[in-house]
């Protein structure tokens, strides 16, 4: 049986952004399935070394205690600085003066149901349902949850690029987007981590946690249907 | 009556209002449509829960017409 040749990201249609970023392949399964192993691959190349490097130092001689602890430390480092650079993406940004972040708001409510419309309330992500998981669409970029039970978050650099808009309608830009073509809107975003909820949940601002959770919740109560 | 909005840093603008059976309200709405295409916004309307389009002639039926710009990696 032959491999299908890679899609690149231009030559299956979709969103008209795709043309800026032709080269990449674009976003499915099997793609996420790669990005997430590579990320843990990664995280394991960091964590692996210092640990076994700090133990073996101690061994051999129990004086080189604080260069052992300054391994164990490196290799914790390291990952947490992944994580919370995929975490980074969904931060709030600058908000537009009162009046225009009203009128942007019902925009935004009118295009999302009333759970959505209360979680973008409570935690300032909208939660949207895809194909490839759950997404949590911020001002400046987005966090795919997928996995069993929701455990594997995708963390993308994402927006729109006029810091003056509203940042509802900032969301609104990326949540019209997502709906238009899902996998290119993960294509023509910028992959910036991959890892377990819990690293990106306890990054996140406090008030957005309820999101991730909600995400999780959304998995474990409808699993993604995935393709045979 | 359906609407063609563009977001903006107002929150959004309502660029042209019109009933299928008014053609001048029509015409009047595709010439906004079409400016708001040259100044490189797309066109999208929802097309169903969860889904959208994009659209490059004005969707006389839609209810909601959302001009939006493009949108990059960070």
């Amino acid at each position: 049986m032959s491999t299908p040749a890679p899609t690149t990201a231009g030559s299956a249609g979709g969103l008209p952004e795709l043309d800026a970023v032709r080269w990449r392949r674009r976003v499915d399964e099997r793609e996420l399935r790669r990005r997430g192993i590579g990320w843990t691959v990664s995280t394991l190349g960091h964590v692996v070394p210092f640990t076994v490097t700090g133990i073996v130092l101690f061994l051999v001689e129990p004086l080189a205690l604080p260069v052992s602890l300054a391994a164990f430390a490196q290799g914790w480092i390291l990952p947490e600085l992944y994580a919370q650079r995929g975490a980074n993406v969904v931060r709030p940004k600058k908000r537009a003066a009162e009046g225009p972040e009203r009128v942007a708001l019902g925009l935004l409510g009118d295009l999302l149901g009333h759970d959505a419309r209360d979680l973008h309330a409570r935690t300032g992500l909208v939660m949207e349902r895809g194909a490839l998981g759950v997404w949590l669409l911020g001002e400046g970029g987005a966090l795919l949850v997928r996995g069993p039970r929701g455990r594997r978050v995708h963390c993308y650099c994402v927006r729109v690029n006029h810091p003056e808009l509203p940042s509802s309608d900032r969301i609104a830009h990326l949540l019209l987007a997502l709906r238009e073509d899902e996998a290119g809107f993960a294509t023509v975003a910028n992959h910036s981590f991959s890892g377990a909820r819990w690293r990106v949940r306890r990054r996140v601002p406090k008030p957005m946690r309820p999101a991730l959770d909600a995400a999780g919740v959304s998995l474990v109560d409808r699993p993604l249907e995935l393709p045979a | 009556m359906s609407r063609l909005v563009r977001m903006d840093s107002t929150g959004h603008t309502t660029l042209a209002e019109w009933t299928a059976d008014d053609t001048e309200a029509v015409e009047a709405a595709a010439a906004a449509f079409r400016a708001e295409l040259d100044r490189g916004y797309f066109a999208i309307v929802s097309t169903g829960e969860g889904h959208a389009e994009q659209v490059r002639e004005l969707p006389v039926d839609a209810p909601l017409v959302i001009m939006r710009l493009p949108i990059s990696g960070g």
